[in-house]
């Protein structure tokens, strides 16, 4: 596009169109937008036959010009998935199959009613339908880095255009200068999404004047490590463009004419379509040469990372880049002074751009009346484990994890009781549930042992030990650590050799002063930030659930029942009714008959021989009456 | 966990090595190109052998130990053989407190084999993976590019009945 009239001209095209989705003014063409979740929840629950059904279903009704099929990107309730909208009226079917889209067609395409009892039970009210925004899980949220996720078709770039893409981009190239641009940043307070936080603006602007001549680049860390959080995923799934219209500005703003991309081989939908995307932009001309018809010039690259948790750090990520074991090297000098190839480069993970485009048009103003004074703005959660709600969840910072876990989270299944929330990953720790009222912001969380990262919130309950998770995360870190520096390398193997002891059975309460004290050094001397923070998850766990670990070296009992070694199984003899089926199932031979025949019951009891035991399990998943109990 | 296993012989076909050297020269001259090149050649051979290595460093001159260096560093990238139905189990924090750990063991037991082995038929691989992101449905696990979520380990000999 050489100018902005041409982007004005695809817009008006598409507003209309896209508006029926977000009950703005609309003008579509069609009667009924079917939105189908395209995201790799609902591909795996298999949407995709859902949108074959659909396509088959519309042309035997004759709807073909009256209802569009839209295949999005993640609506954010992967738990209900697939996940299917219809628009103008937003009524939610979840957990769609294939032999319902018959009857949804037919009654509520045709006939105009619902099918009510497809719906998502939520919306149901009697005779009420709820729309999707209406719906606790949704209520709540404040969409921004997610705006355009769940509402258009992201292999479409008109349909983002129709939603005001790329405008932000034609305003700081043809409104801004470089410096107002930064200073936009710097005024709404944007900070890092990745995990550390950092000033948004401080980077740019950094990236712009260390260095003030030559070749730049703009990076954007796609790479997204921390097991349990998918945000990034789901926005370059859900919307691609956004991050390209967003490092587009970045680049014109610290005078950078090429960016690279570094993204998860494991997010094959993704890659797909930023591939997609990038295709598009280039055949719009808003990538490339002269953007409309200005002197700035930007292409985008992708790369692929090949499964190394460590380059998400921002220097092994450009090691990585240049085609090299993805191992960090100290910092000074910053990337923004020499980077990628050796050249500055400004690096911003997926989240953070995402909030870009937004902030240029509407202000930094606007930016800093959402969130905390020290964290503006909204941040996405991918909450997940112990929870009704699985899903994406974008707040405005400092909600408190309260209204997260239970309002939107839906609370805990089966009647469980909250233990802890561990956020931040393998670099974050456990918060228990005496700080579920504290506002969620980068501050507060670091405060009580814990931190933000980029966005991981795992619910667990009071079937989780928290030693067994302090060490499921360390051999998360002993299998991801480099190798380069001794503290990690060496130091987390020795941390995770004495949980290890610890669960076993076979601690002492002097490994626990030890284990202690090895976090301490660990965090002091390891060379990158995930060295320094892996110790995190111990130290957490240590500091709310001392007593878990004191009851696994002194009374040799693991509460919550995971710890193989400290478990013991036990038959309640007065629930028995001896029918045998245990004894069969056992591979040790550990369990025979008593003389005891329970009140009521016909046979004689069975026993456990603790001494033969081999704790396997394989009794209490036979035992129909549920006699057998873990101890 | 690499001294296990056991190396198949190299059996590449004139074709795949045709594929690999147009790969190499449409890519040797950007900056950064190695992985890129590895990632294809492993689409092209299924893993990266000593064999597919030396093609590569000749074909781009970057010596054969760095290679190797970046071949050993990344998890995607495997000097061996995999199996027909590469079974991968998510061990992420999601799927772990969900239990997926049970998934592994269980898949340990009835396959006969290690993580990061393949059976002797060559039918069956397994390795634990680092969140794929399915986590609304967790656990998880993948056969190839077929995904299974809310998982128990009875579920097990159900999904492997379908490769069988």
């Amino acid at each position: 596009m050489k100018t902005l009239e041409e982007l004005n001209v695809v817009k008006a095209k598409m507003e209309g169109e896209v508006a029926l989705r977000t009950h703005g003014n609309a003008s579509s063409k069609y009667e009924r937008h079917v939105l189908v979740c395209g995201g790799t929840g609902c591909t795996s629950s298999g949407s995709m036959k859902i949108i074959d059904a659909l396509e088959r279903e519309i042309s035997a009704n004759g709807l073909t010009e009256k209802v569009q099929i839209v295949k999005t990107g993640c609506f954010g309730l992967c738990a209900l998935g697939p996940i299917m909208i219809v628009y103008p009226e937003g009524t939610f079917y979840s957990m769609v199959t294939e032999d319902r889209i018959a009857r949804i067609v037919k009654e509520h395409f045709v006939e105009g009613n619902p099918v009510k009892e497809y719906l998502y039970n939520e919306t149901v009210d009697g005779d009420e339908i709820k729309a999707l925004d209406d719906t606790a899980f949704y209520k709540k949220q404040h969409r921004v880095a997610l705006r355009n996720c769940g509402v258009i078709n992201p292999e479409c770039i008109d349909e983002y255009i129709g939603r005001g893409g790329y405008e932000a981009l034609g305003k700081a190239l043809k409104e801004m200068s470089q410096d107002e641009v930064i200073q936009t940043i710097l005024d709404s307070g944007l900070r890092g999404r990745g995990g550390g936080g950092f000033p948004t603006g401080m980077k740019w602007k950094l990236a712009k004047n260390i260095v003030k001549e030559g070749q730049k680049y703009v990076a954007c860390n796609a790479d997204e490590g921390d097991p349990g959080a998918f945000m990034d995923r789901s926005v370059l799934e859900g919307d691609p463009h956004v991050v390209l219209e967003a490092m587009a500005i970045a680049g014109y703003a610290i005078g950078a004419d090429q960016g690279y991309i570094y993204v998860r081989a494991e997010y094959p939908i993704a890659v797909e379509r930023l591939e997609i995307a990038i295709k598009q932009a280039r055949e719009k001309g808003l990538l490339g040469k002269n953007i409309f018809g200005t002197d700035f010039s930007f292409d985008i690259g992708l790369r692929l990372g090949a499964g190394a948790f460590v380059c998400g750090e921002e220097t092994a990520l450009m090691t990585s880049i240049e085609g090299n074991r993805g191992e960090p090297r100290p910092r000074p000098p910053f990337p923004a002074e020499k980077g990628l190839f050796g050249k500055p480069t400004l690096l911003n993970n997926v989240e953070t751009y995402a909030n870009i485009p937004q902030i240029i048009l509407n202000g930094a103003d606007w930016f800093t009346s959402m969130g905390t004074e020290k964290s503006r703005g909204t941040k996405v959660f991918a909450v997940g484990g112990k929870i009704n709600n699985t899903g994406l969840v974008e707040i405005p910072m400092g909600t408190t994890l309260r209204t997260v876990i239970e309002e939107i989270g839906g609370g805990i299944p089966n009647g469980k009781k909250f233990k802890a929330a561990q956020t931040g990953g393998p670099s974050g720790g456990c918060i228990p549930a005496e700080h579920l009222d504290i506002p969620i912001d980068y501050d507060n969380l670091i405060s009580i042992g814990s931190m933000m990262g980029s966005g991981g919130l795992i619910v667990m309950d009071e079937d989780n030990c928290m030693v067994d998770i302090a060490k499921f995360f360390l051999e998360f870190t002993v299998d991801e650590s480099c190798g380069k520096c001794t503290p990690c390398r060496v130091g987390t193997r020795r941390l995770l050799e004495i949980l290890d002891k610890i669960t076993k059975g076979q601690g002492t309460l002097e490994d626990i002063d030890k284990l202690e004290e090895l976090c301490y050094y660990i965090k002091a001397n390891a060379l990158c930030g995930l060295g320094q923070t892996a110790p995190n998850p111990v130290l957490s766990t240590l500091k709310y659930f001392r007593h878990e670990y004191i009851a696994h070296v002194v009374d040799k009992k693991c509460e919550a029942g995971v710890c193989r070694d400290l478990l013991s199984y036990e038959i309640v003899k007065d629930n028995c009714i001896g029918c045998g089926v245990c004894a069969k199932q056992c591979p040790a031979n550990a369990i025979t008959r008593t003389d005891y025949i329970a009140p009521g019951k016909k046979l004689a009891a069975m026993e456990i021989d603790k001494e033969k035991c081999v704790k396997c399990g394989a009794c209490v998943g036979v035992c129909k009456p549920g006699a057998i109990i873990k101890k | 966990m690499g001294s296990k296993k056991k190396a198949a012989p190299f059996n590449g076909t004139p074709e795949q090595e045709k594929q690999l050297k147009e790969v190499i020269a449409s890519l040797k001259d950007e900056q950064g190109c190695l992985m890129p090149i590895m990632q294809k050649a492993q689409d092209i051979y299924g893993y990266l052998p000593i064999e597919v290595q030396t093609m590569i460093a000749e074909g781009t001159g970057i010596p054969l130990e760095k290679i190797y260096g970046v071949a050993t560093f990344y998890a995607q990238f495997s000097l061996y053989p995999k199996g027909k139905y590469r079974i991968s189990v998510c061990l992420g924090t999601a799927c772990y407190v969900k239990g997926a750990g049970d998934l592994y063991e269980k898949l340990i037991e009835k396959l006969g084999i290690q993580g990061g082995e393949c059976t002797a038929d060559g039918k069956f691989s397994l390795e634990a993976c680092r969140c794929i992101g399915a986590c609304g449905l967790a656990p998880v696990l993948t056969v190839n590019e077929d995904v299974y979520g809310r998982l128990t380990p009875d579920m097990l000999d159900d999904i492997l009945a379908k490769y069988n």
